[in-house]
């Protein structure tokens, strides 16, 4: 059987890009010479991404998800208090801070399905709940601190033979990007898309329109909070671990060619998204940007991507058929 | 006034839509405009409205050449179009809807009486005194709302007034009223350019007729010059043979049963539908005609009585409850909830499955492909987004994500509405064909000849209540009386 | 002789008038409910000893409103458009360093400062407007965009306040009338004014045809595009106001005086707590200014109970989750419910 590789509508330019800026980046520093340094980006990169999948979820199927960046930093600040430094705390507590990510989408989700509050509202309200809710309840500055073991995710790696040291957070990042693919090229991910572009004909069809929202919530919680193990251990405690993130998660989403408003694009593509503004970042700072102006390079690179992707992208990508009767 | 559209070309992306269109409209005189689907219809409306402009090709009003960059330019030059699908905003007023982008001004404000005043004149010359201009449009029903639309047209002093399938949402008494609107406007002289796929709207108004076909013109001709079956021909480039497949000589067990069912919208409905039989369903729109096929499907499930499948008593209080027993439901309203437009053919064909029955959906796309090319899809592949195909394919599609459950009870709900006579015919083969597999069919339509035409018996429906049953080959005549509560003459 | 068969119209269409008036709108709900919260709010403050509604606590509260006010009332009209502006935080404080900078402590400098501040503002509103009609890019990312370009050209020039405004320029900020400060009867003008824009003139009009649909109000000849990009002109405008009016109060220009107090998020909060729909086409200023005025009497109710600050975004969140639920749950119950619980 004959095999070729469809890319969903608005793939292909992320997927560009992102080729151009790591091959720039090997020009660029010394580092990116061999595999090392590639690894050590999509080690830097892996949260970001990770967060991205879930942002996904969510935007495809026609919601927001403002509550992930405040949500990352109540995980983290949340480990730090409950662990205390103690090894012997580090696996129930992960197991809490999944639960926790788990319970945030189901609230989410919950309120966006069952009292039709749109899902910017909701998790803009969330947003506020999380930041102060947490802090609140450890006294306006984190307090505690992470277990070795707990940092193993987000810093330690595991010995490969061909590729030398993989990191933990890698490894992690591939296992979440594979499940997602099979998740979205399997029935119920395509429905879930289906519900982004016309829930009423998915309601009609018989299909669970809520359940599938609330689920898309639901991964995008869980994946938050995987975000932040690996965030935490990479990174160590802040009040501002987790700032501006959902931002940049939906902006990752977009640059990778998802359509605002649900319906289109692809997981691998939001995934791409959110590795290309890593690369970006790296990118610039080899090159010696001032890191106060990297915001700005970022802001013009979206509008930019998202203007090609509405305008240049277009003339060649969407040609109407013939149509017959 | 005449309005003339000479030599119009116009391409997408390099496929030409249209390819050298002529068009006249003079002042007092209703010019039809047919064709199939693709045959650039809309196209050409929209040139005639100012939403595409023409690749080449000449626009003249009066005797000056026009060019127009936006709707409205055309607006300015005394052209009003009323599209197909409403163009009202929801939650503003009559008035204000009226008045769009056209405000009246004074002293630096808009003008709210005035433009309530003036609607509300527009309204008792349509002897529509009824609609109160200051309501919100969402308050309105669905006809009334398409009165709107017509006084919004009239309201830019239109000269020249192009329909398009102005009778699409419109029951058959009310169609005849509009009939008569558009016959006064004729007589104010006002041009008119009404497009339509239903022949006898065709030849009861208007004048002259234009036929396109693939984008280009084929005839031009006074309308008292041509027959149906000329016409038909001149459409589809071929006789059309018999448009109904032929009736089976019997039919099977009974699949679906109701007993005194009823709910705040219908009542006391007692019928059966067999297996491999096609009932029709007529009534006036607001008769409880789609409100029997959205109970019977669980969105507004019966409060009482009962409903059975195969024998065995079910209750349906979900859509999804309805798929899994086995009932199936083309809804009228193809694109706001028959599809999900930007997904491809094949993900749109699989959706009933994917959605409602859990796994067992085959990874060969052998199968789909099978079952696509029995519902004669024309795509360019399965990965195509079912946005870009026709409205008679897009049409097939639906049908097929049905086909793909295969469903022992399949509700139509209006299946050719908006398709061209070509995919119509595909259309009624398929139903059979389905009915001839075991289905029982329940067929809604506005349009008496197909319902007439396709069903096995009709059953129609007056306020709510089934008012009578009449069998196959039964006149147009005994269904509108039966539908309207009396005898025909007395509609108005 | 009427086109449609459909029950007696004539009595109906009174009554129906007469029923929408007295119907609980959006608005008067947020009112109402103001209305209830300073009441409990006295009855709570009086329990601890205090007054909630004397001088200090209507200044407190009015002064609160001044600059969410300004700047939701400019949201508003974004959002009415079917839009939003995710860069009015940056812009405000952008502004507020335009005007102290310009002033330079100059008495004569305090017009053009307040000119080249709201200059400013308008030209970051056009690109905003041009960007989402030209390039065609959706609002929340062509806003998140300029506001991230805005934020990397504060985070690269300013480490902390710069300019200062003349003496007479912080009146702006600090005189008042018994307890009325005079910068919230500003506010309450600029919020007359949009009201009257959005509900009495064309543009106005024309602002809630695009946002209730697009399609429609292209279709209808409304110049969709230009109509986008004055909503964003008029909300940036707002936006640099309310940073001209921080800079008279704080005497200078800072740079995250705006993101410090979240005003994107806060103000599309406010915007959607008075009532109009995040989608566009439906809500008005009237109500932006209650939701407005609902979070600022929470925080002075708070201040008196002297509640920790971190409950004070705890509740925000509920009450605004809250709110636009009781909004959807009316505005289902208008319709004909075609779901089954």
């Amino acid at each position: 059987m004959r095999w070729r590789p469809r890319l969903a509508e608005g793939t292909a330019p992320v997927l560009v890009v992102l080729a151009l800026l790591l091959v720039a980046l090997a020009f660029a520093g010394s580092a990116y010479s061999e595999p090392a340094g590639y690894l050590a980006l999509l080690k830097r990169a892996a949260p970001l991404v990770i967060l991205a999948i879930g942002q996904y979820f969510v935007i495809v199927s026609g919601g927001f998800d403002l509550s992930v960046g405040s949500l990352v930093t109540a995980e983290v600040v949340i480990a730090a208090r409950l662990i205390d430094g103690d090894d012997a705390n580090t696996a129930w507590v992960i197991a809490l801070l999944l639960g926790f990510g788990i319970l945030v989408g189901l609230v989410n989700g919950l309120i966006t399905t069952r009292l039709l509050v749109p899902s910017f509202i909701v998790t803009l309200g969330m947003l506020l709940v999380l930041d102060g809710a947490v802090f609140l309840w450890s006294g306006g500055a984190p307090r505690g601190a992470l277990s070795p073991s707990f940092r193993v995710f987000g810093r330690g790696g595991v010995d490969v033979p061909v590729l030398g040291q993989v990191p933990w957070s890698v490894i992690i990042l591939l296992v979440v990007l594979i499940a997602a693919v099979l998740f979205m090229r399997g029935g119920t991910g395509r429905t879930l898309v289906a519900v982004g572009d016309n829930e009423n004909a998915v309601r009609l069809a018989g299909g669970r329109v809520e359940a599938l929202r609330l689920l898309a919530f639901v991964l995008s919680g869980v994946l938050a909070a995987l975000a932040a193990i690996l965030l935490a251990g990479f990174a160590g405690v802040s009040a501002q671990v987790g700032q501006g993130l959902e931002f940049r998660a939906i902006t990752a989403v977009v640059l990778g060619g998802v359509l605002l408003g649900g319906g289109r694009g692809s997981v691998v593509a939001a995934a791409a998204g959110a590795l290309s503004l890593e690369a970006l970042f790296s990118l610039l700072n080899l090159l010696g940007v001032p890191a106060a102006l990297e915001s700005a390079v970022q802001g013009v690179i979206i509008i930019a991507a998202v203007a090609y992707a509405n305008l240049g992208g277009r003339l060649r990508l969407r040609k109407p058929s013939p149509s017959v009767p | 006034m005449t309005v003339s559209l000479e030599g119009i070309t116009k391409s997408f992306l390099g496929v030409p839509v249209l390819r050298g269109v002529d068009l006249e409209l003079r002042a007092g005189e209703v010019h039809a405009l047919v064709g199939g689907n693709g045959a650039g219809k809309s196209t050409l409306l929209k040139v005639l409205a100012g939403v595409h402009r023409p690749d080449s090709g000449r626009i003249v009003v009066g005797d000056k050449e026009k060019t127009f960059a936006a709707p409205r330019d055309a607006q300015a030059a005394g052209i009003a179009i009323i599209h197909q699908e409403f163009n009202l905003l929801e939650n503003r007023t009559v008035a204000e809807n009226v008045f769009l982008g056209r405000e009246p001004v004074r002293r630096g404000q808009v003008d709210r009486r005035a433009m309530r005043a003036e609607t509300a004149k527009l309204l008792d010359w349509l002897g529509e005194d009824g609609i109160d201009p200051a309501v919100e449009v969402a308050r309105l029903s669905v006809a009334r709302k398409q009165v709107v639309e017509i006084v919004k047209a009239l309201s830019t002093e239109a000269t020249v007034l192009a329909m398009d399938e102005p009778t699409a949402a419109l029951a058959d008494h009310e169609v005849e009223l509009l009939y008569d609107l558009v016959r006064r406007l004729r007589e104010r002289g006002i041009a008119i350019l009404y497009v339509s796929h239903r022949m006898r709207e065709v030849f009861d108004l208007s004048q002259r007729i234009t036929v396109l076909k693939d984008g280009a013109f084929v005839v031009c001709s006074a309308t008292e010059d041509l027959t149906s079956d000329q016409l038909v021909r001149h459409m589809v480039g071929r006789p059309l043979d018999a448009l109904y497949p032929e009736r089976p000589a019997e039919v099977g067990e009974v699949r679906l049963s109701l007993r005194g069912a009823g709910n705040a919208r219908v009542r006391d409905l007692s019928f059966d539908i067999r297996a491999g039989e096609i009932v029709g369903l007529a009534g006036l729109q607001g008769s409880g005609r789609s409100a029997i096929a959205r109970a019977i499907w669980g969105v507004e499930p019966f409060t009482t009585g009962v409903m059975e499948l195969d024998g065995a008593p079910v209750r349906v209080t979900r859509p999804r409850a309805a798929v899994r027993k086995g009932i199936g439901y083309v809804t009228e309203d193809r694109k706001g909830e028959g599809l999900a437009l930007r997904q491809s053919v094949r993900d749109n064909a699989l959706l009933v499955r994917r959605a409602a029955l859990r796994g067992a959906v085959s990874r060969r796309s052998g199968d789909l492909a099978a079952l696509l090319k029995s519902v004669a899809v024309v795509s360019r592949g399965q990965h195509q987004e079912v946005r870009y195909l026709s409205g008679g394919n897009q049409q097939k599609v639906v049908l097929g994500k049905w086909l793909a459950v295969r469903p022992r009870v399949l509700i139509v709900d209006e299946p050719t509405r908006g398709i061209d006579v070509g995919a119509k015919q595909a259309v009624y083969r398929l139903l059979r064909d389905l009915a001839a597999d075991g289905v029982a069919i329940l067929m809604i339509s506005s349009e008496l000849p197909e319902l007439i035409g396709m069903s096995d018996r009709i059953l129609v429906m007056h306020d709510g209540a089934i008012a009578g049953e009449l069998p196959a080959g039964a006149s147009e005549e005994a269904v509108m009386g039966l539908a309207t509560g009396h005898a025909i003459g007395d509609v108005a | 002789m009427s086109l449609l068969q459909e029950t007696p119209s004539r009595p109906r269409r009174a009554s129906s008038v007469r029923a929408r008036r007295f119907t609980l709108t959006p608005t008067t709900t947020v009112y109402l409910a103001l209305v209830a919260l300073l009441i409990i709010g006295s009855v709570l403050v009086a329990i601890d000893g205090g007054v909630l509604l004397d001088q200090g606590g209507i200044l407190n509260i009015l002064t609160r409103s001044t600059v969410l006010g300004l700047v939701a009332i400019g949201q508003t009209m974004v959002i009415v458009t079917g839009s939003l502006d995710l860069s009015v935080a940056y812009l405000v404080g952008l502004c507020s360093l335009v005007a102290a900078e310009t002033m330079a402590g100059s008495e004569s400098m305090m017009v053009p400062g307040v000119l080249l501040a709201l200059a400013v503002a308008a030209v970051v509103g056009l690109i905003n407007g041009l960007v989402i009609t030209v390039l065609k890019a959706h609002a929340f990312i062509a806003t998140l965009g300029i506001a991230l370009v805005i934020k990397g050209y504060l985070e690269h020039t300013y480490t902390g306040p710069a300019g200062s405004v003349p003496r007479t320029f912080q009146h702006l900020g600090y005189d008042r009338i018994g307890p009325v400060p005079i910068a919230a009867l500003l506010m309450l003008l600029i919020g007359a004014g949009a009201w009257w824009y959005l509900r009495r003139t064309r543009p106005g009009y024309h602002m809630y045809a695009v946002g209730g649909d697009l399609e429609v109000a292209r279709l209808s000849g409304v110049r969709t595009g230009r109509t986008i990009v004055m909503a964003h002109v008029l909300c940036a405008v707002a936006a640099g106001l309310a940073g001209v009016f921080l800079a008279s109060r704080l005497g200078s220009g800072a740079p995250y005086v705006g993101t410090d107090a979240g005003y994107d998020l806060e103000s599309i909060a406010a915007v959607v707590l008075g009532g109009t729909v995040l989608a566009g086409g439906r809500g008005g200023v009237v109500g932006t200014i209650g939701g407005v005025l609902i979070l600022s009497t929470l925080d002075t109710i708070f201040d008196d109970l002297a509640v920790d600050p971190f409950f004070k975004d705890v509740v925000r969140g509920v009450v605004l989750i809250v709110a636009v639920a009781l909004y959807a749950r009316r505005q289902l119950a208008g319709q004909l419910s075609g779901r089954s619980a």
